[in-house]
């Protein structure tokens, strides 16, 4: 019983150590952006957001699909450290979601003239966030831990099939949002100062993924660890 | 194969007697959808926006918000005097079992939309002498799409405190598809465009459903089996 307990504490104080580094990344990545890379020469000091935004918006998704693929295997091999990843995992993204969706329209007040517009990817962000913060509340409604488990997939999976159509539902309408000047087929069309700090911020903001996920997995042992106590 | 559409048949008829010998469920919807297409009524100027612009929006919320709440009876019923295990227990594919439920689901709220479809006209002062069955196309495989995560998710929620908030919450991220593809093309229609027009939505719409019943089919028995 403590055994379980210890092993939980070990978790929780492995992802505290991985958020601390990459929160010390996260101040290393404003100071990059504000002192070491040049100002966009159309939209300003505006376009520092997107060293926040884009490496947020990129694990969320991340997020979201890991808890799709994690669903999936749940259901198939009912291993509950899956269940256990995928609530981690959604946590996170719902986390990541939101800053993407405050440091968005903060963005487009001055370079679009509008805090929000129902764009292709704006829309499809919103409703993730809004169906996740569903597979959550969910969680929460749910006494028995194995049909918490086995329900909490079952939205995961038909949340995976959402996303397609959903994207496609809002792709008829015309989209506002940037086109990606990363992952395209010609090279990546960004001066290599600029390339450089969104790489790093990409890298730094993985590792937050991981550190909070690995401490919210070692909060969800330590719980299971302490009902257990309470059961015995 | 026939087998088990039949299992899924008698699951059907099943739910559809019992609501006609009670019939409550069956006429509060039906009010319900009459009151919320009143109130959007009320709630618009009519110096400001023309009742066309805000009718295909007000069809489409009225019809998501009926088959919530139908939705929200189906496998409530089941909970009285443990139905439900009588149900499991009997040699019945989860996969019927589930399509069963699909179906009676799909009659109710077709009822309900097909009695509301008129006061539609009526207040809304519509014509739809060209356009009524592109209207009930339209219907038919938005509510089908409505219903397929909704029909799995009606089962989850009842293990669940606040069921009734509860279904909502999860199910209206994935009504949004089907809705707008419901709501553009009546608009479509409304505005006597041609049915061609508005095929791209169509075969959106049959896509999701097609996708939507098959992996909810596959994934009930995660729902319903201890």
């Amino acid at each position: 019983m403590s055994m379980d307990l210890a092993q939980a504490q070990r978790v929780v104080r492995r992802g505290a150590w991985l958020t601390a580094i990459a929160v010390v990344g996260a101040v290393g990545i404003y100071v990059m952006a504000l002192s070491f890379t040049p100002p966009d020469i159309r939209q300003g000091l505006a376009q520092k957001i997107f060293y926040i935004h884009a490496p947020a918006a990129w694990n969320a998704m991340m997020a979201f699909v890991l808890v799709g693929i994690a669903s999936g295997l749940y259901l198939w091999l009912g291993d509950p450290r899956l269940d256990r990843f995928a609530a981690a995992s959604a946590e996170v993204g719902v986390a990541f979601c939101c800053v993407v969706l405050t440091t968005g329209p903060i963005w487009g007040k001055p370079i679009w003239g509008t805090w929000w517009t129902w764009d292709a990817r704006l829309t499809l962000t919103l409703f993730l966030f809004f169906l996740f913060l569903g597979y959550l509340v969910l969680r929460r409604a749910i006494v028995d831990p194995m049909e918490r488990g086995r329900f909490s997939a079952v939205v995961g999976i038909l949340g995976m099939l959402l996303v397609p159509f959903i994207h496609l539902s809002v792709y008829f309408f015309r989209t506002l949002h940037p086109q990606p000047i990363l992952m395209k087929p010609s090279s990546p069309s960004l001066p290599p100062e600029m390339l450089r700090t969104l790489l790093t911020s990409f890298g730094v903001f993985t590792l937050l993924y991981i550190g909070f996920v690995t401490l919210r997995y070692g909060l969800a042992l330590a719980t299971e660890a302490q009902e257990a106590r309470r059961h015995a | 194969m026939g087998n088990w559409l039949r299992s899924a048949l008698a699951v059907a008829a099943k739910d559809i007697r019992l609501e006609l010998r009670s019939k409550t469920s069956l006429l509060s919807g039906t009010v319900f959808a009459a009151l919320v297409l009143l109130i959007f009524n009320f709630a618009r100027d009519p110096t400001g926006l023309s009742a066309l612009d805000l009718a295909p929006s007000a069809l489409w919320v009225t019809y998501a918000f009926a088959s919530i709440v139908t939705l929200n009876r189906g496998f409530a019923v089941e909970r009285e005097n443990a139905a439900l295990d009588g149900l499991l227990l009997a040699p019945l594919p989860r996969g019927a079992l589930y399509l069963g439920k699909y179906f009676a689901n799909f009659v109710f709220v077709a009822f309900i939309e097909a009695v509301t479809l008129p006061l539609f006209v009526l207040f809304f002062n519509l014509d739809l002498s060209t356009s009524w069955w592109g209207i009930m196309l339209v219907a038919i495989l938005a509510t089908a799409g409505f219903l397929a995560a909704g029909t799995v998710f009606s089962a989850m929620v009842i293990r669940t405190s606040f069921a009734e908030l509860m279904l909502p919450v999860l199910l209206l991220p994935f009504m949004v598809p089907p809705l707008m593809a419901a709501a553009e093309s009546t608009a479509h229609l409304l505005g006597g465009r041609p049915l061609s027009e508005v095929m791209g939505w169509l075969r959106f719409l049959a896509l999701y459903d097609l996708a939507f019943v098959t992996l909810c089919g596959m994934t009930f028995s995660f729902v319903v089996d201890e």
